[in-house]
């Protein structure tokens, strides 16, 4: 499937990293084709657990870390436009789910996206994710003339409820793009990228599919999750 | 951080004991456990800029440490405790970090609070 030109994406997430993996190469593609991208990143994965051992960072001094590897990877993307939102990892589910909803509301007025890339509910695995995929889907059920919305699912029933993602790019053009994005965010990626050279040395054909297609599925909004 | 070495770390206990300070407290496995591993019982807990009193602190035992502080009327401890660092901003970080390099357990006092 070749990406189509957008008239604006937005992509929310809650953590510095989500982006890297499930959508740095779609995300590149579309600046690379010059469709603004605006990212919208809710923490700055301040719960972390990768701090090491011996420890490169302390529990206080992890945001300032990975911050800059946030801004590493919008770098790696070629994204100029990034929000950080100001929220602390690990609490949206308990945060205000109307506060949740206008604070993607205000972004969707303000950016105008004909496409919204998000996680999907019941499907998104971490409590932020499923936190921030609700808000945007409310803000989004809200409108009357709504945007295109592709959401990441990776839950482990995902291929048994949801099937196969009926969106799938191939993004190999822009693999070294993705890879960097990965990179950029050393901190918490380290091991993760070392078993993936190990997996890629030996052939593996799951991490090269990994690395060069970017799986969405479009919102059902005739299966509402709520 | 470095390696718990038990003297430093109770020095570093008593200077906080009889102020008010501001506690975190933090246990972890991670919000990917009961991905990976389908079944596993995912407990953790977490406080932060609560704000105690503590009339005495001790750290116990070996490497990984349990370090609990006794309270007029209550207490706080934490086990697996393997580094500290008493941060630029005086603040005293403990943390258990397994061997993987993933922190497991945080007890950190600040007499100015912690950020948001």
């Amino acid at each position: 499937m070749t990406i189509p030109k957008e008239r604006h994406v937005l992509v929310i997430f809650p953590h510095p990293d989500d982006e890297a993996f499930g959508v740095s190469g779609t995300i590149t593609t579309h600046i690379q084709q010059g469709t603004p991208v605006t990212y919208a990143c809710l923490t700055l994965g301040e719960m972390g657990r990768n701090l090491g051992n011996p420890p490169f960072a302390t529990r206080e001094s992890l945001p300032a870390i990975r911050k800059k590897e946030l801004l590493a990877s919008a770098e790696a993307m070629g994204l100029t436009d990034l929000r950080m939102m100001g929220l602390r990892d690990k609490t949206l589910e308990f945060e205000d789910d109307e506060k949740m909803v206008r604070m993607m509301e205000e972004l969707i007025e303000e950016t105008n996206p004909s496409l919204i890339i998000t996680f999907y509910p019941d499907f998104a695995v971490h409590p932020d994710h499923e936190a921030t995929a609700r808000a945007v889907v409310r803000a989004v059920r809200r409108m009357e003339d709504r945007p295109k919305l592709h959401c990441v699912a990776f839950a482990n029933n995902t291929l048994d409820v949801l099937g196969q993602p009926d969106i799938v790019y191939d993004i190999k053009d822009v693999r070294e793009h993705k890879m960097n994005s990965m990179k950029a965010h050393i901190s918490q990626t380290a091991w993760m990228l070392e078993e993936m050279e190990h997996k890629l040395q030996n052939g593996d054909t799951e991490t090269e599919n990994w690395l060069t297609l970017e799986r969405f599925y479009t919102y059902r909004w005739d299966q509402d999750f709520e | 951080m470095e390696l718990v070495e038990v003297n430093q770390l109770q020095a570093a206990i008593d200077s906080f004991a009889g102020k008010d300070v501001y506690l975190h407290l933090e246990t972890t496995n991670g919000s990917y456990a009961s991905h990976f591993n389908e079944g596993f019982f995912n407990a953790g807990a977490f406080i932060r800029n609560v704000v105690i009193n503590f009339e005495l602190g001790k750290v116990v035992g070996d490497s990984p440490h349990r370090v609990g502080l006794k309270l007029p009327q209550g207490w706080v401890y934490a086990q697996g405790i393997t580094h500290f660092e008493i941060d630029e901003q005086g603040r005293l970080l403990l943390a258990g970090h397994d061997g993987s390099g993933k922190l497991a357990v945080a007890l950190q006092l600040s007499e100015t609070p912690f950020s948001y």
